[in-house]
């Protein structure tokens, strides 16, 4: 798999991190309450095919992106740094 | 039928044109008590135990494709019972005994390879941790012991004693842990409830679940709907796409693991060997590949194929640890769907709609379970309340974090276990 | 027999080997198959399961038969095709699976049980009883199955891995192939053509074609030599091509030399392509008819190879039989090079040929007779059955396109009837098209068109100038098949050759209602073997088809997975043997370390000195006793530099800290330090360390060796995904700084000795920072301490580190002091109760470590809200404590168990456990932190600690896990 970063171009899959759903970048307010957090630390929609996902560019410039990626066919539609999602 | 040595020899001189088939193939009825999603080991096994152990009638296996397609014939085959945390000790506990008796039980030869699994540590801190699980395995009534160097050269002499850039400091084995042949065990838990009445009903696909007033009234399948009283959904890396036809948001994500196999090969490994600083775990089969995993390529995916970085590292791990393998050739490679966890443990529960009930969340440890989900789902539909040793297999866990038993200690990342 | 003048070997160059012991001449450029067949060796296997005699059957990499072990000693190769493998002088080849010699197989007797052995037998028997399994029959399985065998050590031989790029791969170098290379590379594009044999050309090489009225063969070496002279052109023969992967991803597996060569035998390709073309040619495929295994029955085209190829004629008396036209060919050229072609049996009526020998038309082959080679066809024409004399039998039951490949991301193949073949499905792998014989077109010309066809359309998306292409002429006839898929009759009628499955086998599976192509597959085990199928799945389906009364499209289709040949362990995993798996790290002390003989132990990746053994001392803990009085009493040196080390820079630092951290670092002043601990979101811990303020909005974060990249990495995505708005930057400068701890009662009086200018406790208390100079260098000096002594750490760019470290030994070694390792900091840390990953097992709690006073109420931070969940905040979760020995000599050890006096050692009365431990040589008994059940209400209570692993049950006292001074007097000092 080639992943694009948006600093560094296309680069192969070794150089980074997967951490997962990209609702962990919607970080809810401390005192969301219970149903907010447990979405957000624990349930997943999990879909089988298009899905955005947080991956961070470690062993190049460190960025963390968003990926749509379909879980399916692998195939990648965009990557976007994650201030920009 | 009953299957044995003198009816192997038997049909042999007659010339084989006695054999039945192992399972009926019925058209599914309108109505059921009880219908199981999914027709891999574990919905197999929940109805075979539903059927002959709690004694229940009129039971339907809806399975999308054909029987034991998915991670029970996707694995490395290990079985083991070597939790740490209290709440899978006894779980795991209870399937290792099961195993043990599956050939006797269902008539099938299963192949349970009691062959031992060793468990190599390579610092301090890994033997202390390794000894931590040790304790537990033997508080739990099981049997581990510690093996120190010298006795590892002799039981396992192609490992990397000399020059590995993390030396062996020592093992431990579970000797009652091994292997199993992974379709038998579809296969035998299939045949064994279709001889008990279950309706195995293959390339059914399960459309959506009916729920009415928060009671669940039936499937809707591609071969129809089907009424039924009660319904379990067990159908391990898919569950989240099912549980969403209930409105149900699971604490899962999916995640591909590989395997890989080499050509037939005369006996060398005789073990369960795990590797303790990569990710690396390997046997021999009977026909002489060797067999062996790694972790997870590690992005969400229900692909059923792996990638090259992650083929690759399990390799270098694999020539880390025992070099001499490096002339084996792999032959192939697969990926199973593992439903991955916050915590890395299972999930056998109730949901919040009346008569659905929920099996999920077996990570990579699903094989092994088999015989005791089977066993602890059953009894769960069947009474209404959890078996004694899936007490803690609960859904709600995560959000109070009561009980989360993470034995990674990885935490809330579900790649992570 | 070899033929005078034949074939493309350098007769000048003769080569000899042994096979089994014994001496076989050949040439360069034969393979060990060609080399046995042209001395006439036709027995050179024994089957999987009934052990029968086995030939040669293909000549390429898809051989089903002829696996043979090559090499002696280390280099040892089990299972390798002696289709494809180039002999060289003194080469070892032994044939496999056959005890105690080929010819006299003692196994053979499975072949007479057979009945007994049909497809899923083991499922019904050898259940009884219980231990027998294990005991009897699984090594007697186990030993009789198998092919070849390991050495059981590591091989010598240089393999390596490498990448590549390209524009365009070109999969197969047939006629297609090159013809699909060339259009590319003259278009622009950057072009890989690999081809898993040593010569280009594919099947040109094994037959008479003729392209542009030259041979076959020249054509193929003149595109060879044009596309070598083309800059943008990389020809990588004997590389084959063996997985399609994500994002255009190809794993190749090139044979650099043999293995008599000095270098890299083997390279692991990883080639990432913009686009692709496949040309992988196709697969003739067997016939079922009762005994066609026997040595001497060869595929049709494999004879023409090994004819036109290496001038061998593979008998004296050769019978031939197909249902299409590929049969014909094989005996035209056999008489046309003067070999005695006995019959040609075609099952089509109304054969046309012009022949000089007999041909049976409307007939089948229906069985064989030759115990070790084939000597009898029997042949049935309508009602008559005859039996001819013939030492090879050539079969041809069609082609089936190599579509492995495309199957290799899920894609399913599709059916064509009109070739009775599966042919790829488009777009099955992203990018990639597909010629030749690969895609179902079987003519010379069809290739050479369609090869240029996809390259034109491949240049064209990836937006290179297409110009026009001439095409050569070559044949174009049409491929015609009636396909015959099981010859009527009794007896057994192979499918997989490799593993043993006959028709009976595939019938009896259906009969079993295993009528899933995938269950018939793993009930019988056809297309498992080495040969992965590409022999038999076809003929399997069809067969099953039949039995259960379906078409072959709706039986299922077949379907493979990388990789597409067997690739060994050794190259994919390259560099993973030895100290290469993983990198090293390694200190600026560890020199001098070493020539202290300190034994240096793996930490993460890196090395750390477990103790500094001194004259007269036998045992390491000796060793780390005397280093634990030394740091109590007088001074000691450690190398702390493998802690990460984050600069953290930016006017909102401070908030940022204080978003990480549960604690605040906003109210840390300027040069002074404190200790912090952050959680992960879930609301356990993540890592532990101090921070310095080093600016006013400058911060140096410290973590723990094991977690310094995830807490970096963590940090970023704070930043980056919930704190964007705040003006922090952050760097590891883990490897930039050597730090070193001076910890002891004369810590400061050795760093007065060192710093160009004097500190004391007014200018440098207790969690100070400063900049300091030594010997005129600028570093960093903390005070701070892991050890509860009056400590230091100082820190100076890393390549000063090695002359402070040896100058600071000197100068503790004046003051009584000297060197300390990781057992000794151990125990100083424990005897303080101070925490490491030992005890931060990634489901601990603050609240669990007794720290839940730091969790700051007045700021949100990360983990804050889950770690409020009511489950993580139970009294009754494990908690950290102290214990002791109630008598001193008694042990205490790491990962045993805590019981109540009285319980029993069982789970359900487990506790909790023990963390860390250490002897401590100040107090002279045993230490341990461990957590318990509601732990801190139970201090000064008797428990036992259990540890049925190194069998040690011990009465202790529970008590705070601050040993060693627990008010800090000494380390205000």
């Amino acid at each position: 798999m080639r992943i694009e970063c948006p600093h560094c171009g296309e680069r192969d899959l070794r150089e980074f991190y997967y951490q997962g759903d990209a609702t962990l970048a919607k970080r809810p307010a401390a005192d969301a309450g219970e149903d907010a957090w447990d979405h957000y630390v624990h349930l997943r929609k999990n879909p089988a095919g298009v899905t955005s996902e947080l991956w961070c560019h470690e062993r190049g410039c460190g960025a963390w992106i968003v990926v749509e990626r379909n879980t399916t066919t692998h195939a990648i539609t965009s990557t976007k740094l994650v201030g920009d999602f | 039928m009953r299957f044995s040595g003198f009816k192997v020899l038997k049909e042999g001189l007659t010339g084989n044109k006695g054999w039945s088939p192992h399972w009926r193939s019925p058209d599914p009825k309108t109505e059921y008590d009880i219908v199981i999603i999914g027709g891999g080991g574990h919905g197999l096994s929940t109805a075979y135990h539903l059927a002959k152990e709690y004694g229940a009638k009129n039971i339907a296996v809806l399975e999308k494709g054909y029987i034991g397609g998915g991670n029970v014939g996707r694995n490395t085959t290990i079985v083991r019972a070597n939790y740490f945390l209290d709440g899978n000790s006894q779980f795991y506990s209870h399937s290792l005994k099961k195993w043990e008796n599956i050939e006797k039980e269902l008539n099938f030869n299963a192949m349970v390879s009691q062959r031992g699994q060793i468990q190599l540590f390579h610092s301090d801190a890994q033997r202390d941790a390794t000894i931590r699980r040790g304790n537990s395995i033997i508080n739990q009534g099981d049997e581990a012991e510690m093996l120190d160097v010298p006795t590892l050269k002799k039981m396992v002499p192609y490992l990397d004693f000399e020059n590995a850039r993390f030396p062996i400091y020592g093992g431990m084995i579970a000797r009652r842990s091994g292997t199993a042949r992974h379709d038998a065990v579809a296969w035998g838990y299939a045949r064994g409830a279709d001889q008990h009445g279950v309706d195995i009903i293959q390339n059914c696909e399960v459309t959506g679940i009916d729920i009415e007033g928060g009671v669940v009234k039936g499937v809707q399948t591609t071969r129809g709907a089907i009424k039924a009283k009660k319904v379990g959904i067990v159908v391990a890396g898919r569950s989240g796409q099912v549980a969403a036809m209930a409105g149900m948001r699971l604490p899962i994500e999916s995640h591909v693991l590989q395997a890989f196999v080499t050509e037939g090969l005369k006996p060398i490994v005789d073990h369960v060997i795990s590797f303790g600083m990569g990710h690396f775990y390997i046997s021999q089969s009977d026909k002489g590949g060797l067999v062996f995993g790694g972790d997870l390529d590690f992005y969400a995916s229900y692909a059923q194929r792996g990638n090259l970085p992650m083929m690759e590292h399990v390799m270098e791990a694999g020539m880390a640890l025992m070099p001499a393998i490096g002339q084996a050739k792999v032959l192939r490679s697969w990926g199973g769907i593992m439903d991955m966890t916050p915590d890395g443990s299972p999930i056998i529960d109730k949901t919040h709609i009346d008569g659905l009930f929920i099996d999920c969340g077996w990570c990579y440890g699903g094989f092994k379970a088999v015989p005791a989900s089977g066993d602890c789902f059953a009894h769960l539909i069947h009474t209404g309340r959890p078996h004694k040793v899936a007490e803690r297999y609960r859904l709600d866990r995560f959000r109070t974090g009561v009980g989360l038993m993470d034995e990674e200690g990885t935490g809330s990342q579900h790649n992570l276990h | 027999m070899r033929l005078d003048g034949k074939g493309q070997i350098d007769r000048t160059t003769p080569i000899s080997f042994t096979f089994d012991g014994k001496r076989i001449d050949g040439f360069k450029g034969d393979t060990i198959a060609s080399a046995l067949l042209a001395n006439g060796v036709r027995l050179v296997a024994r089957s999987f399961k009934y052990h029968r005699p086995r030939g040669i059957m293909t000549a390429g990499s898809e051989e089903p038969n002829a696996l043979v072990t090559v090499g002696t000693g280390t280099e040892t190769d089990p299972n390798v095709r002696a289709t494809t493998a180039r002999i060289y002088d003194g080469m070892v080849v032994r044939s496999q699976n056959a005890f105690p010699s080929l010819r006299f197989d003692a196994m053979a007797m499975n072949d007479l049980a057979a009945p007994f052995f049909g497809a899923g037998f083991y499922y019904k028997t050898f259940m009884w009883p219980k231990k027998a399994w294990e005991k009897i029959y699984e090594p007697f399985i186990r030993r009789a199955a198998g092919l070849g065998g390991l050495s059981g050590r590591p091989s010598e031989r240089r393999q390596e891995k490498a990448f590549a790029f390209c524009d365009i791969l070109v999969i197969g170098g047939g006629p297609s192939g090159l013809m699909a290379a060339l259009t590319a590379a003259q278009s622009g594009a950057d072009v890989i053509l690999a081809d898993e044999n040593p010569e280009l050309g594919g099947r040109l090489g094994h037959d008479r074609v003729t392209i542009n009225e030259t041979g076959g063969r020249d054509w193929a070496a003149a595109m060879d030599a044009k596309l070598r002279a083309m800059p943008n052109v990389r020809i990588m023969a004997q590389t084959a091509v063996t997985g399609a992967y994500d994002g255009g991803v190809f794993g190749a597996l090139e044979q650099v030399s043999d293995s008599t060569g000095e270098g890299v035998q083997t390279c692991f390709w990883r080639i990432t392509a913009k686009a692709s073309i496949l040309c992988a040619g196709a697969i003739e495929r067997p016939i079922a008819f009762a005994n066609n295994d026997r040595p001497g029955i060869m595929m049709a085209s494999a004879v023409r190879g090994y004819l036109h190829k290496y001038g061998v004629a593979v008998g004296d008396k050769v019978a031939v039989f197909g249902d299409n036209d590929s049969a014909h060919q094989t005996a035209l050229d056999l008489v046309d090079a003067g070999v005695n072609v006995v019959a040609l049996i075609d099952s089509r009526p109304d054969v046309k040929i012009d022949a000089t020998f007999p041909v049976y038309s409307a007939a089948e082959v229906f069985d064989t007779k030759g115990r070790h080679g084939l000597t009898k066809v029997g042949i049935r024409q309508g009602t008559d059955e005859t039996w001819i004399d013939a030492d090879c039998l050539a079969i041809s039951g069609g082609w089936n396109p190599s579509v492995h490949l495309t199957c290799h991301m899920n894609g399913r193949p599709t059916w064509d009837a009109g070739i009775q073949a599966f042919v790829p499905t488009p777009n099955s792998i992203p990018n990639m098209c597909v010629a030749g014989a690969a895609s179902g077109v079987f003519s010379t010309m069809a290739a050479l068109e369609t090869g240029s066809d996809c390259a034109l359309d491949q240049c064209r998306a990836l937006g290179f100038d297409v110009g026009t292409i001439d095409l050569p002429s070559a044949e174009n006839t049409k491929y015609t098949i009636d396909p015959l898929w099981d010859v009527m009759g009794d007896g057994r009628k192979w499918l997989d050759f490799q593993n043993d499955v006959t028709t009976k086998d595939v019938r009896q599976a259906a009969q079993e209602n295993m009528t899933s192509v995938e269950h018939m597959k793993r009930y019988t085990t056809q297309g498992m073997a080495p040969d992965q199928g590409k022999n038999s799945n076809v003929n399997a389906l069809a067969i099953l088809a039949d039995a259960t009364g379906r078409e072959i499209a709706q039986t299922g289709t077949t379907t493979f997975r990388p990789p597409y040949t067997p690739v060994p362990i050794g190259v994919m995993g390259a560099g993973g043997q030895g100290k290469t798996f993983a990198p090293e790290r390694f200190t600026t002390s560890h020199i001098a370390s070493l020539s202290r003989r300190a034994p240096m132990i793996e930490t993460g990746l890196w090395y750390r000195p477990s103790y500094f053994p001194q004259d007269g001392e036998t045992t390491w803990r000796e060793a780390a006793d005397r280093e634990v009085n030394m740091v109590r009493n007088h001074v000691g040196i450690a190398d702390v530099s493998t802690l990460g080390k984050i600069d953290v820079q930016g006017k909102d630092a401070a908030e940022f800290l204080d978003f990480i951290y549960i604690n605040s670092f906003s109210t840390l002043r300027e040069n002074r330090v404190r200790y912090g601990v952050m959680l992960r979101e879930d609301g356990h811990v993540m890592d532990d360390g101090t921070t310095a303020r080093i600016g006013p909005n400058h911060f140096v974060m410290t973590t723990t060796t094991a977690a310094a990249g995830p807490v970096l990495r963590h940090m970023e995505f704070v930043h980056q995904a919930l704190k964007p708005q705040l003006d922090v930057s952050m760097i590891s400068v883990t490897e930039n700084w050597a730090q070193f701890a001076i910890a002891g009662p004369k810590s400061r009086d050795l760093l007065n000795l060192v710093l160009d200018h004097p500190i004391d406790n007014d200018s440098f208390p207790f969690m100070a920072c400063g900049t300091v100079s030594a010997f005129g260098v600028t570093g960093r000096l903390f005070r701070i301490s892991f050890s509860g002594e009056h400590a230091y750490e100082i820190a100076v760019p890393s390549r000063y580190g090695d002359a402070l470290y040896r100058m600071l030994l000197a100068q503790a070694e004046s003051l009584g002091g000297g060197a300390y390792g990781m057992e000794a900091m151990n125990a100083l840390r424990v005897e303080k109760g101070f925490l490491t990953h030992s005890d931060m097992d990634g489901r601990t709690t603050a609240f669990d470590l007794g720290l839940q006073g730091m969790m700051s109420k007045k700021k949100d931070f990360i983990g804050k809200t889950m770690a409020a969940r009511a489950g993580l905040m139970d009294p009754m979760r494990p908690r950290l404590v102290g214990l002791k020995p109630v008598a001193k000599g008694h042990r205490l050890t790491a990962g045993a168990h805590l019981f109540d006096v009285d319980a029993d050692c069982i789970r359900e009365n487990s506790l909790g456990w023990v963390s860390s431990w250490c002897h401590s040589p100040t107090f002279d008994h045993e230490l341990a932190l461990a957590f318990l059940k509601n732990g801190p209400e139970r201090i000064g209570e008797k428990i036992k600690l259990n540890d049925h692993m190194r069998g040690i049950s011990t009465l202790c006292e529970v008590c705070s896990p601050q040993f060693f001074d627990p008010e800090g007097a000494r380390t205000r000092g």
